[in-house]
């Protein structure tokens, strides 16, 4: 093999496992770092520059960056990457003066941001600093878009939000609520030099079965019926509710009925465990909170009674699966489960009815636009999408990133400069090397288990609908989470020319990562190694040729724990423990005008 | 030098030996010799052979005298019992304890200081006596601990970190155990894992005074230009005259191999070595020849490695003492300690 192109920033990046996995590219061990130092303003900041809404972030986002965490796997679970961006966000002191300044003088630009959710926000936070002047069109009275509308209170408080908000319409934003942009012609009429979509996905998907409509007063669509119950236009549901569907929208829909006066709910599940959308901790809290998930059940029809609903007839499933795929699928009887209401949370979709068709702005098939994946443009130029909007339903970390993307194009439109010829992402390496026996770093192995968040107790959690229902990290929760970062972004970087071939570090590196072996194409290669390869997407380093036995060093990623013992143990200092910095060009870097906002080294 | 604990990290599908031991089962305490040091290898080599033989830790002797060497049996089988005694003395502790308990599996560490120039009398001994035993000598041509003077192996015409160049003659460990009639003498590498690991298990399953001579590189004082031990010119002047594959009891021998090229040694325990020839012409049970052809190869500056010497059938001294099978501490105290009275009429049948 050739010796693998460790100045690609890529490959450190890949190493990173939770910020290669997180859209918006968060440092995230750097920001436990800093949590360990007390540092919350500082983690605090260094997770706005990345994801914008640190707050409502560590409380409800999908958390890519767990399932990708390294601790998850060595037998263990993943450090609690999203509560301890919590604590950060909880402990910060003021931030207002640490936030970019808002040029007085404007640079000409005006730019339409259609809806007041994370993906138009996090535009105009890139934009604002730049000089632009926005305009955001919101149709509901408040902003926030679903991060308000659909998650609910007791999971996301409103005070968090609306903070978070606040950072970025007190940058200057035109921000016009009870505003629904009705005609996209209009609105290209008007004389904005670019308009950013971020109107979210937010048309609920329909079940269309027998009875839907004789019964739907007690038939909710569950993002509309989460979006009455935020705004306090619902404030009760039936004793006995049915939620159809098992994904992240079901799980806020069982749980807001339980505070509206619900006593027996139930999630109707078509498959079994292991197909749920949910995510598994939205999935662990609901049933904490006694709400029975009912396995393949696929719904029939509604069942009504004196023009009342009074429940649901479902096919209870049989499935035959292999490898978690399912092969075959057959109805074996029918069931009659009684209930009052009934939630529908099987999805949505986004929709543009307000999009004439004849504006150049090209949808697909499925009426989903045309939007370019790198650029975020549409196919009329000046037309950017993002979040939901964009693709269909993601989440809140990926709508903040398109955000980002979105900024840079809608930048480069209003300069005249080609959309793909976007920034690369730099990288910097520095030694952390202090001492002799000395890194700066946290380098020992902490065995700790992941700590378990304290939740508000069964008794006081339903009194309030807005009672939020995890406590946050104590301090002795928050200081050995952060010890359980593997430190990841502390590379071991290797200097072939220096390596005397002593075998100090592979026979002290604790995880048998390390190898020093003849060369030879991957296949074969990897057959050499100390310890067998358990994950081969996982990246793999080799050397070029040692000096003096033309053998190769190899090091297999996966299960490093960044303990620095081979540096530390290295007697020519081939191998040294240098923390990644990656920079991710964002709206404001394109500009050379402007002096590039980038951070300082941690 | 390391101040930072290894740590324990629990792996997915760690894979155990026979007995149901992770290899890490077979380490000891983290090492204090300096970074890169030779020594360091050797331990992990110990370690790998020990954890592959499925050894019980607690039937395991490890002994050493003083010096950087012996610093290392701390430094694996944390759950061995262990003897750190005075300069140059282990062979005496080894002959006591396997006097004692002859079912214990033994392995001295010992280093061009302590068994070449201090110990250099006990060192001849334990060979010619024969003790069942694998005595590794981690040899760096340089007393480390006091800050790198030449020592008895150091070649001469060898310099010296600060330039002198030494003038003494050397001792050669495996050479010196042929000639002092050692039934088992072989030579590796600190840097040659593949040869080490096999060699140091023929060594335990060697019934006699296994002699292991390791090339160990001293990182810190004899690891420059100038140097006949350092890692670089090891390697440049490494000549293995022999591979050596250790097959255990339960294995049958499946590779093929060529007459005459490839000499299978049968050895007491049923584990089987296959020496094969680097070199056609060397025969590792003819002593006379064996030496000649180590001679001949060190005026060269070759660094001859590899199982130099063997012959399974010499007697150890259990053996030759005629001995009763089994450990004396198995004896009930009746036994072993007969009383006064027995004393006296032995005293008196020798008057």
């Amino acid at each position: 093999m050739k010796r693998t192109d460790t100045s690609n920033p890529d490959f450190y990046h890949q190493v990173v496992d939770c910020q290669w996995g997180c859209p918006a590219h968060t440092d995230v061990p750097e920001y436990i770092r800093l949590i360990a130092q007390g540092r919350f303003t500082d983690a605090y900041m260094l997770n706005r520059e990345s994801n914008v809404f640190p707050g409502i972030l560590g409380r409800v986002c999908d958390r890519p960056c767990e399932p990708a965490c390294r601790r998850g796997r060595m037998d263990q679970k993943p450090v609690a990457i999203c509560r301890l961006k919590r604590v950060a966000a909880d402990h910060r002191d003021a931030i207002e003066h640490l936030l970019p300044v808002i040029p007085e003088r404007k640079n000409g630009k005006r730019i339409a941001l259609i809806g007041a959710g994370c993906a138009s926000l996090a535009v105009a936070n890139d934009l604002m600093p730049l000089g632009y002047e926005c305009t955001v069109f919101e149709a509901l009275p408040v902003p926030g878009g679903l991060m308000r509308s659909n998650i609910p209170a007791f999971r996301l408080p409103v005070s968090v939000l609306n903070e978070e908000i606040d950072y970025i319409v007190d940058m200057g934003v035109d921000l016009r609520l009870n505003h629904p942009v009705e005609s996209m012609r209009a609105l290209l009429e008007e004389d904005f030099d670019a308009v950013f979509v971020g109107s979210g996905a937010p048309k609920g998907k329909e079940l269309k079965l027998p009875g839907r409509e004789e019964g739907a007063a007690n038939i909710h669509i569950g993002i509309t019926w989460l979006e009455s119950v935020a705004f306090g236009h619902v404030e009760a549901i039936g004793e006995r509710v049915l939620i159809i569907g098992v994904g992240n929208t079901a799980m806020d829909c069982c749980r807001s009925s339980l505070r509206l006066g619900a006593r027996d709910v139930k999630v109707m599940a078509r498959k079994p465990r292991g197909f749920f959308k949910a995510s598994d901790w939205e999935l662990e809290d609901a049933e904490e909170e006694q709400v029975e998930i009912v396995v393949n059940h696929s719904p029939k029809a509604f069942v009504m009674e004196d023009g009342r609903l009074v429940g649901m007839k479902f096919d209870v499933m049989e499935y035959d699966i292999e490898n978690g795929r399912i092969l075959e699928q057959r109805a074996v009887e029918e069931v009659f489960f009684p209930c009052d209401d009934v939630v529908l949370a099987i999805g949505q979709e986004n929709a543009f009815p307000w999009i004439e068709r004849d504006l150049g702005i090209e949808f697909d098939q499925w009426e989903v636009p045309v939007v370019d994946e790198v650029t975020f443009e549409s196919t009329r130029p000046g037309v950017f999408f993002g979040g939901d909007a964009a693709f269909g339903p993601k989440n809140i970390i990926w709508a903040v990133e398109h955000g980002h993307q979105a900024a840079i194009s809608i930048h480069r439109h209003c300069h005249e400069r080609a959309l793909t010829e976007r920034l690369p992402v730099t990288m910097n390496l520095g030694s952390r090397k202090m001492g002799l026996h000395e890194w700066s770093y946290s380098n020992d192995f902490d065995p700790a288990a992941r700590r378990i968040m304290n939740h508000v107790s069964l008794q006081r959690r339903f009194e309030e609908l807005t009672t939020e229902v995890e406590l946050g990290f104590t301090a002795d929760q928050v200081a050995t989470e952060v010890e359980r970062c593997l430190n990841c972004d502390i590379q071991t970087v290797f200097a072939d020319d220096l390596c005397i071939e002593c075998d100090a570090c592979l026979d002290i590196c604790p995880t048998q990562c390390l190898s020093i072996v003849p060369n030879g194409k991957e296949p074969e290669l990897v057959t050499r190694l100390k310890a067998p390869r358990l994950e081969p997407d996982q990246p793999l380093f080799v050397s070029d040729p040692l000096v003096q036995t033309a053998r190769v060093m190899v090091k297999d990623e996966n299960l490093c724990v960044h303990c620095g013992l081979c540096a530390e143990r290295c007697p020519t200092a081939a191998w040294d423990m240098q923390k990644s910095l990656f920079h991710f060009p964002r709206a404001a870097d394109h500009d050379g005008s402007v002096p590039c906002q980038q951070r300082k080294a941690g | 030098m390391t101040f930072i604990a290894k740590p324990r990290v629990e792996l997915p599908n760690e894979p155990v030996n026979a007995i149901g031991l992770r290899l890490r089962d077979y380490e000891g305490v983290g090492s204090t010799l300096c970074a890169g040091c030779g020594h360091d290898s050797i331990t992990a080599a110990i370690i790998q052979a020990f954890w592959e033989l499925s050894l019980r830790p607690e039937r395991v002797i490890k002994l050493s005298g003083i010096g950087c060497s012996s610093k290392t049996p701390a430094y694996f089988i944390s759950g061995a019992h262990g003897f750190n005694s005075v300069h140059g003395r282990m062979p005496s502790v080894a002959t006591g304890a396997l006097a004692a308990n002859r079912d214990l599996v033994c392995i001295g560490v010992s280093g061009d200081g302590d068994s070449l120039s201090i110990g250099f009398g006990q060192f001849g001994h334990a060979v010619r006596r024969n003790l069942n035993m694998l005595y590794i000598i981690e040899n760096n041509g340089v007393y480390g601990l006091t800050k790198g003077q030449f020592s008895a192996s150091a070649d001469p015409g060898s310099k010296a970190k600060r330039g002198e160049v030494n003038q003494m003659q050397c001792i050669d460990a495996a050479e010196t155990a042929i000639a002092l009639g050692g039934a088992f003498a072989a030579r590796s590498f600190s840097g040659d894992r593949e040869q080490l690991v096999p060699l140091i298990k023929a060594g335990i399953s060697h019934p006699g005074c296994a002699v292991l001579d390791v090339v160990s590189p001293c990182v810190t004082f004899n690891d420059h230009e100038g140097s006949t031990k350092s890692y670089a010119y090891t390697r440049e002047h490494y000549a293995p005259a022999v591979q050596t594959d250790y097959i255990p009891r339960a294995e049958q021998i499946t590779a093929e191999y060529e007459e005459g090229q490839t000499l299978p040694v049968t050895m007491h325990d049923g584990s089987t070595l296959l020496l094969r020839k680097v070199d056609a012409e060397y025969d590792p049970t003819d002593r006379s020849a064996v030496l000649r052809y180590l001679e001949a190869h060190r005026s060269r500056g070759e660094v001859v490695t590899g199982l130099l010497f063997i012959n399974e059938d010499l007697p150890e001294m259990h053996e030759i003492a005629g001995t009763r099978q089994g450990a004396l501490t198995a004896l009930p105290f009746e036994t072993l300690n007969p009383g006064s009275a027995a004393l006296a009429e032995l005293q008196r049948r020798m008057r």
